[in-house]
């Protein structure tokens, strides 16, 4: 409905769309290994040094033929890889300054280069950036008799290639990425991966870099796999998820690119850079609503936790007060005093306590029911047991012991009580003199 | 192990000659040479900085040496590292990585599932017996990061297990677990020493070297002694390698890099 007023062409905006897949695909599927190596800046630093290669193989070759520029630019990636390794090695440089001065220096030579041969070549420092998707439809090959835009071709070359590479290596892939040590003792050899892995980084930055541009390459080998990343703990999974996120965000991206300018009134925007931020739109999402780390569901964990804590100080402030003042009871207005908190928190804790039977309510008072006794006592145990350990077998001033028992008096189940029990040798008080509850019946 | 190398004894598992590493020209380890008999337990000891994981890395071949040689089993380590198992330092190892105990485990296999091959119902039963082993074969799909610090080093055990090498190089494997994973990895040490593998293990804890080990290299950059425990174990003998690092030898480092500086 939303695009329902867009103009939608398959034969134009359905390639730009398959472009866009085939390139982001590609670059993520190689991307998780980029990710897990902590290597993410080198896939960057590749797709920037492809330009001198592109210049380079230009002068040299004097023709705008694919296959020399092609190899000219594979060659520089893979150098960008050398040359960041060994500038890190003799010249001990951290690695990541290394790649940075290699990097720059490479696509610093490749403007100025561009700049010489400008007067020749329609080579648009523009085009570098962004790419020229939009125009990909327009410039096709014919094979066996149908007709697809070259970059497309070009692309799905890539894409089976990476997809292949990472499918057969699958294994080699992990153990080098997660221990290059272990890897050669395996007989895998670690530094032969690594450089596979550069040059097709480098293979699939030139091919993609003509049809997205430099934004979309470097996006696609970093944010969908972070954003897998964060959504599972299982590599094969990662690398499926990634595939699945580049491909959503090429889509977006295109769609994004059309629709977005115009409602602001504007006419429609470049479609790679539309891909990047769709991609980082999506990361954005995944740190938000990852089901483990995401920050809304720690978030949710963590209050969770704290109600359940808040529960059970409940309990143990009811038992306490039995214990200490011999009354049974306390108001509402109590419980929020002496436990510093509002209202609503009491009264939603006192509903949760009252529904499992633990505590009764009579007119704003509250008591422990027979079962709440017997949770506090097993709560008040477990901190005097722990106040009685802390003192006694680690040593800790009897003055700071409070918060710490406080904390693990919620963690301490039975088996642990009992552990503990035993090794304070079945002491009956406290470090402050309180009688420590014995786990069936009374205080004594 | 108390032997200089003299002999070249082909069924040694270990015999270093005259090994000096340097980072960055400085000298990490300095003419180290010993040698180890087969089927015996060896503790590594000396203080930081004095060398310790470097040795297994050089005779791993993970760093470059400067000089000097390492035979495994008479012949180069790259001839014989399919007999040779490593366990690495807890802090090397990326414990965010995607990936679960057993999948580590079977990391070990590789060599024998071979290229192109996925790891098979085969393995993964293999990985899982070692895992077993080791007393974890219940976290088998944890993630790593999951696991307890001593649970992740057996989970590393298991992996060295199932490599089914005859001469392992454990880098550190008691730091910093519990006192039941501490006696889980001495008997497991004990029944690999039973198969007649031998062991080489970076170690901490001074205390326990009599009651674990039969051998010790006492490493302060140099070999400060080495042979049976209960021969070189002594107070002397440690007192000269905790006693200070090498200054004499730093200083005169420091001199060789100021001259050539200078030139």
């Amino acid at each position: 409905m939303i695009l329902g007023n867009l103009n939608l062409s398959w034969a134009i905006d359905g390639w730009i769309i398959a472009v866009g897949v085939l390139a982001a695909v590609a670059a993520a599927l190689l991307g998780n290994f980029l990710v897990l190596r902590r290597m993410s800046m080198l896939g960057d630093a590749i797709s920037h040094a492809v330009l001198p290669g592109l210049a380079a193989a230009f002068l040299i070759t004097g023709s705008r033929h694919s296959v020399p520029m092609f190899v000219g630019a594979v060659i520089v990636g893979i150098l960008t890889a050398l040359l960041t390794e060994w500038i890190h090695h003799y010249g001990q440089v951290d690695e990541g300054a290394s790649m940075g001065v290699v990097f720059t220096s490479l696509f610093a030579v490749g403007l100025v280069l561009i700049v010489r041969a400008v007067d020749h070549v329609d080579l648009d420092p523009g085009c570098v950036l962004h790419g020229a998707i939009e125009m990909s439809p327009l410039d096709t090959w014919t094979i066996a008799g149908f007709t697809a835009p070259r970059v497309a071709v070009v692309l799905s070359a890539v894409l089976l290639t990476n997809l292949t590479f990472v499918i057969v290596f699958f294994k080699e892939l992990r153990i080098s990425s997660f221990d290059p040590s272990l890897a050669t003792t395996v007989g895998v050899n670690a530094v032969a991966m690594h450089y596979a892995l550069m040059t097709l980084v480098a293979v699939t930055a030139v091919a993609s870099f003509e049809a997205v541009g430099n934004i979309l390459v470097v996006a696609m080998l970093i944010v969908p796999p972070a954003t897998a990343y964060l959504l599972t703990d299982r590599l094969s999974v990662m690398v499926l998820l990634s595939a699945v996120i580049a491909t959503i965000s090429a889509v977006v991206g295109h769609l994004g690119a059309i629709a977005i300018p115009v409602w602001l009134g504007y006419s429609s925007t470049h479609t790679a850079g539309m891909m990047a931020v769709a991609s980082g739109g999506l990361l954005v999402l995944a740190i938000l609503f990852a089901p483990r780390q995401g920050v809304i569901a720690k978030w949710l964990r963590q209050r969770l936790i704290a109600m359940e804590v808040f529960q059970e100080d409940v309990l143990g402030l009811l038992y306490r007060a039995a214990e200490h003042d011999h009354t049974a009871t306390l108001s509402t207005d109590q419980l929020i005093q002496r436990l510093q908190s509002s209202r609503w928190t009491v009264g939603m804790a006192l509903r949760t306590q009252r529904q499992r039977g633990l505590i009764e309510s009579i007119n704003e008072c509250h008591s422990l029911t027979a079962h709440g006794v017997e949770a506090a006592q097993g709560l008040v145990r477990a901190h005097r047991l722990w106040e009685h350990y802390l003192v006694d077998r680690a040593g800790m001033d009897a003055a700071a012991i409070h918060l710490q028992a406080e904390r693990f008096e919620h963690v301490t189940d039975r088996a642990l009580r009992d552990r503990l029990d035993e090794e304070t040798s079945a002491t009956a008080h406290d470090p402050h003199g309180k009688a420590i509850p014995d786990e069936s019946g009374s205080a004594d | 192990m108390v032997t200089k190398p003299a002999d070249k004894d082909e069924a040694l598992p270990l015999s270093v000659h005259d090994l000096t590493v340097a980072y960055h020209r400085r000298p990490v380890l300095w003419d180290v040479a010993f040698n180890v008999r087969p089927g015996r337990l060896v503790a590594i000891i000396g203080p930081n900085g004095a060398g310790k994981s470097t040795l297994i890395k050089a005779a791993l071949d993970l760093t470059p040496r400067a000089s000097g040689s390492v035979q495994v089993f008479g012949g180069t380590y790259r001839a014989n590292r399919h007999r040779v198992g490593y366990v690495p330092q807890r802090e090397s190892v990326d414990w965010d990585f995607p990936i679960s105990a057993i999948e580590v485990v079977a990391m070990g296999l590789y060599r024998e599932v071979g290229w192109f091959r996925r790891v098979g119902a085969k393995h993964r039963l293999k990985a899982l017996e070692a895992l077993d082993r080791v007393g974890i074969a219940d976290l088998a799909d944890r993630q790593i990061s999951q696991l307890s610090g001593g649970q992740q080093q057996r989970a590393f055990l298991a992996r060295a297990l199932v490599q089914n090498a005859d001469l392992y190089f454990m880098d550190e494997p008691f730091a910093a677990v519990d006192a039941a994973t501490e006696s889980a990895i001495v008997d497991l040490l004990g029944v690999m020493k039973q198969e007649g593998k031998t062991t080489l293990v970076v170690h901490h804890d001074l205390h326990t070297v009599p009651a674990y080990f039969d051998d010790v290299l006492l490493l302060n950059m140099r070999v400060v002694a080495s042979g049976p425990v209960n021969e070189v174990f002594t107070q002397d003998n440690l007192q000269k390698t905790y006693g200070g690092r090498l200054t004499l030898l730093d200083e005169a480092t420091q001199a060789v890099l100021r001259r050539e500086r200078s030139l």
